[in-house]
């Protein structure tokens, strides 16, 4: 794990707090929707909010994507789970939803995992991997090679 | 009624942006670490090579169906609840799908990881 590739984690976890918020901002301007009025939703895109949420989405998604050309699934999702504690926290602190003492023991469990899976390895190379050449490369996964 | 709503799209939230993680993660280990080949090739190449791969294609599309049923679900109900809720089922089923379909090795560091971010998200969305 280099330098480049925590940021690219640390990119994964701050784009989509982002785009998520983005989008909740959005879609409380429209409103409710409902299975009858679908073209409203394909409309959504319309409104700044949800534009600029869309946008954040899309630079997270190509970190994301970046990630998982280096990374196992399991790796890469519990790593950049902060996710869902910055969105409970942008919650709170701009729209306003309540954080009841649950909710913060939820928050602190999530933050130990995070802790827990990114002190191991970032990558377990399969016998099913065709590029297997990464695998020589990285030392620690070199270890659990079959 | 409205709680109905917004579970029904969390469960399918959870269903489309697994297939769609497991498909992408899979898809990403073929092409290669993309940093590698942006520096040989250039930005070009590894965006050739991405959108090359079949199985990168089926998971946008269901990454698609996961974004209009967030879009959805945000509409109906909470913040809080909707991401929390399906982003703790997604991760459970990640987990799994992830060892059964793409044969990662989750050892006890990954699972105590994956048992606490699940609970710490289940908690979330009490």
């Amino acid at each position: 794990m280099t330098l480049r590739k925590y940021l690219v984690l640390a990119g994964i976890t701050l784009f989509s707090t982002a785009g998520d918020s983005l989008l909740a901002r959005g879609m409380k301007d429209l409103g409710g929707f409902s299975l009858h009025n679908f073209s409203g939703l394909l409309l959504a895109i319309l409104n700044p909010w949800v534009a600029m949420g869309i946008l954040f989405l899309l630079t997270f998604f190509a970190c994301y994507m970046s990630a998982l050309s280096w990374a196992d699934l399991t790796y890469v999702l519990p790593a950049t789970s902060l996710a869902y504690v910055l969105v409970a926290l942008i919650g709170h602190f701009r729209l306003h939803e309540a954080i009841s003492p649950t909710r913060w023991l939820g928050i602190a469990l999530i933050a130990a995992g995070v802790g827990f899976v990114a002190a191991g390895p970032s990558f377990t190379p399969s016998h099913e991997r065709p590029n297997s050449r990464n695998a020589s490369r990285d030392p620690v996964s070199a270890e659990v090679k079959p | 009624m409205k709680d109905l709503y917004a579970w029904s799209a969390i469960g399918l939230i959870v269903l489309a942006s697994t297939t769609g993680d497991v498909l992408l993660s899979y898809s990403m280990k073929r092409v290669g670490d993309v940093g590698e080949l942006w520096k040989r090739r250039g930005v070009l190449a590894v965006i050739g090579r991405v959108l090359a791969t079949p199985t990168f294609t089926l998971g946008l599309m269901a990454m698609g169906v996961a974004f209009y049923s967030l879009l959805f679900g945000l509409s109906w109900g909470n913040l809080s609840l909707v991401v929390p809720a399906s982003a703790s089922l997604t991760f459970v089923a990640n987990a799994v799908a992830a060892r059964v379909f793409l044969h990662e090795r989750v050892g006890r560091r990954r699972w105590i990881a994956a048992l606490l971010v699940a609970s710490g998200v289940v908690l979330m969305a009490v």
